[in-house]
């Protein structure tokens, strides 16, 4: 017994002196590990552009950004036409239909769990939420085609089920995890002292969430809304599977009358998603898919450095 | 006696302030469980649509032609061995890369800039990252469409997941330990080593966990990098059947069949698909579920 605990300390000691005299190295190795995150973001924009470069300088971007007509395979004789416009209408559409019932529901249940949540409901909720985010953009796909989208066709016979709004509720459902944690940090952060003093002033709690917590917390909630945004953007497998897929610009007509709620749309990513694996490596269309990724690309990395000051701003701010 | 001119009754003003209040109240609740309530619905009728193929056979049995019968192995066996093959490239990386932005890292630009970009890596939509997969991993590096390329591209994506987690379980350990052991001398990698990671192990292992939970729901990233509809694998032999893929085999994964079964195949019967979805969302959330025990356990034994 004894012996066998000084042979496995001693083997212990060696070990140890190994990885003591190895301290120059762990350091070459730590210092890469931590700067690989600045290469593997270079070289996503590189092998991105690089994969597009060929078609770049050739792009009709009057055409891409105006122009409702994606014919990567017209009929013989014609040449292609890449107008991206229904394609970036159907982005849009879906990232602010989705938010507009994502922000108010997201918020209040941050303002919920953060103000007015004790205890063990507290908990509960917050754990509830934390599963929430881990259900996986295919099962929203998966319930969007499958369960939602036959729920809808009975309530709008004339109509399929798998249209906007179907995309905007299933990418509503996944935003609103993070717009709930990203928007209960930015309550925490505000000091107790100043619900006290509103308190001490005879204020109700409700009166302290919209006067004193919100003007104190606008850009924390600014940021989770972009952070939204983000997520929507660039929502894959939910979008292709509920959006329906086709490219659909409502006229001014169906705006006012909402008709355009239950048209199909064609986001960004699920035109990438649904092409890509039908082309060829290396043909123009194969390219244009890339000249989509670019733009997507742009939008989230945007997006996430913005909220990010943000956030860095306030947190700076209020210690 | 009027109740305003006594000082403890509410006066009518406070007590419209108090009603509000309530309605107010009322209303965020009502918010919070409109977010959860139907996606519980939506859950157990999942479940209960799947109910009729749910079996040990249907775990075990490989899919039938198309997949309209038989089970699920080969994807799951699939999604086993991609989070595998990514968390063996991802998990040292990351918690290298955690190790680095908080006990190394100087306070200036170049580590703002890193922070910048595990931000920007966690925010770069799924299917640029697999666009990312192609361009880096299947074309340039010659990998092709294999089960490396895509957890390579996993791998690339859920970086940030092990780097947060690991920053934020180092920081948790109070500066008087490592104060204290170079106090005695140990040199800054020992007290990492001895003091910093033994202390911090299990909020690294909440954000592997996470890991796990983000690369087997991932379908995106993998579409073009290396997952298949069907992939032909004779499974007689009892170590084809537990290792069915090579490194640089196309693979079936548990999600991406989710999406070929209710999208792509006409004729598919409901509770085959009913049956995929409810094994990924029970694998999914059963292993978030770890996560969340462990950090809870974790809460209630920390010392400090």
């Amino acid at each position: 017994m004894a012996d066998g605990k000084k042979s496995s300390s001693s083997f212990r000691a060696l070990g140890s002196r190994f990885l003591d005299g190895a301290e120059p190295l762990i350091r070459v190795v730590i210092y890469a590990s931590g700067w690989s995150s600045i290469l593997f973001v270079g070289a996503i924009f590189f092998f991105i552009f690089k994969e597009a470069a060929p078609i770049l300088p050739s792009v009709n971007w009057g055409e891409f950004f105006f122009e409702n007509r994606w014919l990567p395979n017209p009929a013989i004789g014609n040449k292609p036409v890449y107008g991206a416009a229904g394609i970036l209408y159907g982005t849009l559409a879906i990232t602010v239909v989705s938010m507009v019932f994502a922000m108010p529901f997201g918020l209040a249940a941050a303002i919920y769990i953060s103000e007015f949540a004790k205890g063990k409901v507290k908990e509960t909720l917050k754990v509830l939420i934390e599963l929430l985010a881990a259900i996986p953009s295919i099962i929203w796909g998966f319930i969007g085609l499958v369960v939602m989208g036959p729920i809808l066709h009975k309530i709008f016979p004339e109509h399929t089920g798998v249209n906007l709004l179907n995309a905007s509720l299933m990418v509503g459902f996944m935003a609103i995890p993070l717009i709930v944690s990203i928007s209960e940090d930015a309550l925490r952060a505000v000091p107790d002292s100043y619900r006290e003093a509103a308190l001490a002033l005879g204020a109700s709690k409700w009166e302290v969430v919209y006067r004193v917590l919100f003007p104190a917390a606008k850009n924390g909630l600014l940021a989770a809304a972009m952070l939204g945004v983000g997520r929507a953007v660039g929502e894959t497998m939910a979008v292709w599977m509920a959006s329906g897929g086709t490219e659909n610009i409502p006229t001014a007509n169906e705006v006012f009358n909402f008709s355009f709620l239950l048209d199909r749309v064609k986001a960004m990513t699920a035109t990438i998603a649904s092409e890509m694996p039908d082309v060829a490596h290396g043909d123009e269309h194969y390219q244009m898919l890339f000249v989509i990724g670019i733009v997507l690309l742009c939008i989230s990395v945007f997006i996430n450095v913005v909220s990010d000051l943000v956030i860095k701003g306030v947190k700076k701010k209020l210690s | 006696m009027e109740a305003a001119d006594h000082p403890f009754v509410a006066s009518v003003h406070e007590q419209r302030k108090l009603f509000k209040e309530k309605i107010a109240r009322a209303l965020m609740l009502s918010a919070a469980l409109a977010l959860i309530v139907p996606v519980l619905v939506i859950i157990a009728y999942i479940f209960h649509e799947a109910s009729p193929v749910l079996s040990f056979s249907y775990v075990w049995d490989d899919p039938g032609p198309l997949g309209k019968s038989g089970g699920i192995w080969l994807p799951l066996m699939g999604t086993f061995y991609l989070v595998l093959t990514s968390l063996a490239i991802v998990a040292p990386l990351g918690i290298l890369a955690g190790i680095y932005l908080n006990e190394y890292a100087p306070d200036n630009w170049l580590t703002r800039a890193i922070g910048m970009a595990v931000t920007s890596l966690a925010g770069v939509p799924s299917i640029v990252h697999a666009l990312f997969g192609v361009g880096a991993f299947v074309l340039t590096l010659k990998m092709g469409e294999s089960l490396l390329a895509a957890a390579c591209t996993i791998a690339v994506m859920t970086i940030p997941v092990i780097v947060t987690a690991t920053r934020e379980a180092l920081g948790a350990v109070p500066m008087s330990f490592r104060e204290a052991c170079w106090n005695m001398g140990a040199t800054k990698w020992q007290t990492i080593r001895t003091i910093v990671l033994p202390n911090s192990v299990s909020g690294i292992l909440t954000g592997v966990i996470l890991e796990v939970s983000r690369a087997a729901g991932e379908t995106a990233p993998i579409l073009f990098t290396g997952a298949a509809a069907v992939v032909a694998v004779n499974t007689e032999s009892i170590d084809r059947k537990l290792v069915p893929y090579d490194l640089d085999d196309k693979f079936m994964a548990l999600s991406y069949h989710l999406h070929v079964v209710a999208e792509k195949i006409s004729g598919m019967p409901e509770e085959m698909k009913f049956g995929t979805a409810a094994v990924l969302i029970a694998l999914i959330l059963t292993v978030n579920s770890v996560s969340i025990a462990l950090r809870g356990w974790l809460r209630s034994r920390k010392k400090w």
